[in-house]
């Protein structure tokens, strides 16, 4: 019976894909923040980090204030925080508890033993000089994670969904990340150019995993536009929001031709109508219109994608879907 | 110093599994060659792995730990070829005769016309289940896999000491432990021939496939699961992965015209076999408990109309139950005309006036244990048990006396066992593991049981009990 997969298996997949994602995506964040953007902004830097997971009312409910030391903690080792990463970790865990009857053992030992690592830390392991080796350790487990994954789940139907899972987390995560931080750093006029200007965008990068791809592509200048348009357009950045889009559309299609999967079609037209608008845009017409607008909008279309993906093949109801929030059980 | 691990070793009168079983003489040798250091060194990297690889069991007691290991013991207890033969053929011969039991009770009843056991017995056992009569099954197969403990006595005499015939457990932990040792001990087994256990899963899924609804050319099987909070779901995954079928809860199955499906990523996919890990009660709330969330409603719809196969059989409960227990030399005599390979404890059914005097009687020496409970719950050892534990005894006993059988104490054999850096006697029994589809099967060796606390007798990983790796020596 491997060409059937379990409405609920598919949902389970799906989710674990994409919390592992997102806390590869927080650990980059965090540590950029920590290492490149030590400056007059001070912080705003770490503010800027919570208003990208919009937890601004309940993380000012408990912290008088934004500093390295409050926003890591949150993020990092909070418990009781459904947005930090050890709750991310936690629920990729028990969805792949759920999920063992179909993940090589490798998978599920390795995501065990990064949990109860993670769990393990106290406030002694934040301290600033440990913070580095803290957040290289946490990516190196998700993408040791990620390594299993590709070296040993099986390719039927529950890859794909893990893929799928996979781009449009990444895909969200960007456009996030854009537009946080784009409006934090828009320049002043007189700052345009300078070199506290370059490198705070030089940073954006890095948070994206992007900064030497994108030297590669534009030797000569970083500026705002050739930045954001990176990030948003360009096909061969495995991060950026076209090639995710672009992935995420093929794989559904594959996905439904290979195992014969009648539903879904909303979802594959909506990708495919992104992946074209993506294709076609260029980004001083983003810009003009106004970025701010247009990322909402890409997060609206990721997040109905996701629904429709829902109603077509975790078994949810449409109903169901529509109280689905970004962290569901 | 490091010392010899068995100096300073004494199992008293208990009969001792290592040092008189016929097979062990190999083992001891190179025992005795490890230093106690080196056995402790081990045995605490076998029990790290059993974490990270989340061989995990649940303790109900327990709200805040959900992951618990079964603690493994490093020492494994050894079966001669011989001992094991005879140990299959007592368990397929009672299985045998517990099919022909159930077949029986579940349509003409002659074992009652013919006064082999009090009809109350069974048509009075909460686990008799009525709608049953209705239904012919495959091969007449209504207990597809069975556990059944066994214990060897003082004069090392194997004993039954109860059949499980509703949804047993264990079998994961027989592999794993075989795992266990390989990874932790590969030199201890170097040049040892022990019969195989990995093909559990290919003869269980055999097994039922010949007993899925007939004309059914592809059977679609599934392993059907009360969900990762259930204590023993490390163990239905670790089924649903041997046999490859996928793992389902309650939820992702329904019935629609009398058929069972399940809901998949393309729809609804047909089903027509349930390895079900549920019990009766819990199974259908069309049919049985109407407020259970684990099951699926109509599953009996679609059982009584030869739709599906369900292993084990509903209704199997009359057969593992403690008091028909007590009849079982006479069941087996009875369709089988055979006398029992494996004999019984003495059993006193209390709900006959003189084995319920007896019982009381002698408290302080028997155990007492409820008939239809399960994971060694609520059971009384009077060796042992303080005065005010005999009077609550003697009071449940004289409330419900049909509730309770009593058994002598058996000394159960003891095994070397690494406790606290020594190695010290403790209780052991053994679980074999029966599949039964078309004729039966019995997994070589079993779960060997150890009760960790020092002279406890209960051996149930429900209640603090840890297992080893068994041997059946070629």
């Amino acid at each position: 019976m491997s060409d059937v997969l379990l409405a609920r298996y598919a949902d389970c997949i799906f989710w674990l894909a994409r919390y592992v994602e997102r806390a590869e995506n927080l650990a980059r964040i965090l540590d950029v923040n920590e290492t490149f953007s030590r400056d007059s902004r001070g912080g705003q830097n770490w503010r800027s980090i919570v208003q990208l997971n919009s937890d601004e009312e309940r993380f000012f409910a408990t912290h008088p204030s934004a500093t390295a030391q409050s926003v890591v903690k949150f993020y990092v080792i909070d418990g009781a925080n459904p947005t930090s990463i050890v709750s991310a970790i936690r629920y990729a865990r028990e969805n792949a508890r759920t999920l063992r009857p179909l993940i090589s053992t490798e998978m599920w030992v390795q995501l065990n033993v990064f949990y109860n690592r993670l769990v393990e830390l106290g406030e002694g392991d934040l301290a600033p000089g440990r913070l580095a080796a803290l957040f290289a350790t946490i990516k190196e487990a998700c993408q040791t994670h990620t390594g299993i994954t590709d070296g040993t789940f099986f390719r039927d139907q529950g890859w794909y969904f893990y893929q799928l899972g996979r781009y449009i987390e990444r895909a969200d995560q960007t456009t996030r990340l854009l537009d946080i931080k784009y409006h934090l750093l828009l320049p002043s006029p007189s700052d345009v150019g300078s070199p506290t200007d370059v490198s705070q965008w030089n940073a954006l990068l890095r948070s994206a995993a992007g900064y030497h791809a994108y030297r590669r592509l534009h030797t000569a200048s970083t500026t705002p536009a050739r930045v954001a348009g990176f990030l948003l357009l360009n096909q061969a950045f495995p991060r950026s929001l076209h090639h995710c889009v672009r992935e995420a559309g093929r794989l559904l299609g594959e996905v439904k031709s290979r195992y014969l999967l009648r539903h879904g079609n909303d979802a594959a037209e909506e990708l495919d109508r992104l992946r074209s608008v993506l294709g076609t845009l260029d980004i001083s017409a983003i810009l003009s219109e106004g970025l701010h607008e247009f990322l909402d909008l890409m997060q609206q279309q990721l997040s109905a994608i996701t629904r429709d993906l829902s109603i077509a093949f975790f078994g949810y109801s449409p109903e169901a879907s529509q109280a689905q929030t970004v962290t569901p059980q | 110093m490091d010392r010899s691990i068995l100096d300073g070793y004494d199992p008293q009168s208990f009969y001792c599994e290592m040092l008189r079983g016929a097979a062990s003489g190999v083992i001891r040798e190179r025992l005795s060659g490890l230093s106690i250091d080196a056995l402790k060194e081990r045995a605490a990297a076998a029990n790290a792995e059993l974490y990270n690889l989340g061989i995990t069991f649940t303790i109900y007691s327990d709200a805040q730990t959900i992951d618990r290991i079964l603690p493994f013991d490093v020492l494994p207890r050894i079966l001669s070829a011989e001992e094991w033969r005879h140990i299959e053929r007592g368990i397929i011969q009672r299985i045998t005769a517990i099919n022909l039991l159930l077949d029986d009770v579940y349509h003409d009843q002659h074992l009652l016309s013919d006064g082999v056991v009090p009809a109350e017995l069974i048509l009075g056992n909460r686990n008799y289940r009525p709608l049953m009569r209705a239904i012919d099954l495959p091969h007449k197969a209504y207990v597809n896999i069975c556990g059944t403990d066994i214990v060897r006595d003082e004069r090392g005499t194997f004993l039954v000491l109860e059949d499980n015939a509703r949804t047993p457990s264990g079998v994961s932990y027989v592999v794993e432990n075989r795992h266990m040792m390989l990874r932790a001990f590969p030199d201890l087994l170097d040049d040892i021939s022990l019969r195989a256990i990995d093909n559990y899963g290919a003869k269980l899924i055999a097994a039922l496939q010949e007993v899925a609804p007939p004309g059914v050319a592809d059977p679609r099987i599934v392993l059907l699961s009360p969900g990762t909070y259930n204590s023993a779901y490390f163990e239905h995954v670790f089924l649903a992965r041997e046999m490859g079928v996928p793992l389902v809860e309650g939820s992702d199955l329904l019935v629609e015209d009398d058929r069972v499906f399940m809901r998949t990523t393309g729809g609804l996919s047909r089903v027509d076999v349930i390895y079900r890990r549920i019990n009766d009660d819990y199974l259908d709330p069309e049919a049985f408990v109407a407020e259970s969330m684990l099951g699926v409603p109509g599953l009996m719809r679609a059982y009584r109309a030869g739709n599906l196969a369900l292993a084990n059989a509903v209704g199997t409960g009359v057969a593992d139950d403690k008091a028909v227990y007590a009849y079982m030399p006479r069941i087996i005599r009875y369709y089988l005309d055979e006398d029992p390979i494996l004999p019984s404890v003495e059993t006193h059914i209390c709900r006959e006036p003189k084995a319920l005097r007896y019982t009381l009687d002698r408290l302080a020496e028997l155990v007492v244990k409820p008939v239809g409970e399960a994971g060694g719950y609520g059971i009384t050892v009077g060796p042992g048990a303080s005065l005010q534990e005999l009077d609550e005894c003697r009071a449940k006993l004289v409330a419900d006396p049909a509730n309770y059988i009593s058994q002598p104490c058996v000394n159960l054999s003891v095994a070397p066992t690494l406790v606290d850096g020594r190695i010290e006697p403790r209780h052991v029994d053994l679980r074999p593991f029966a599949v039964t589809g078309s004729s039966t099967w019995v997994l070589p060796g079993g779960l060997t049981r150890v009760a960790l606390r020092r002279g406890s007798l209960v051996v149930n990983s429900s209640q603090g009990g840890g297992s080893k790796d068994t041997w059946v020596v070629e």
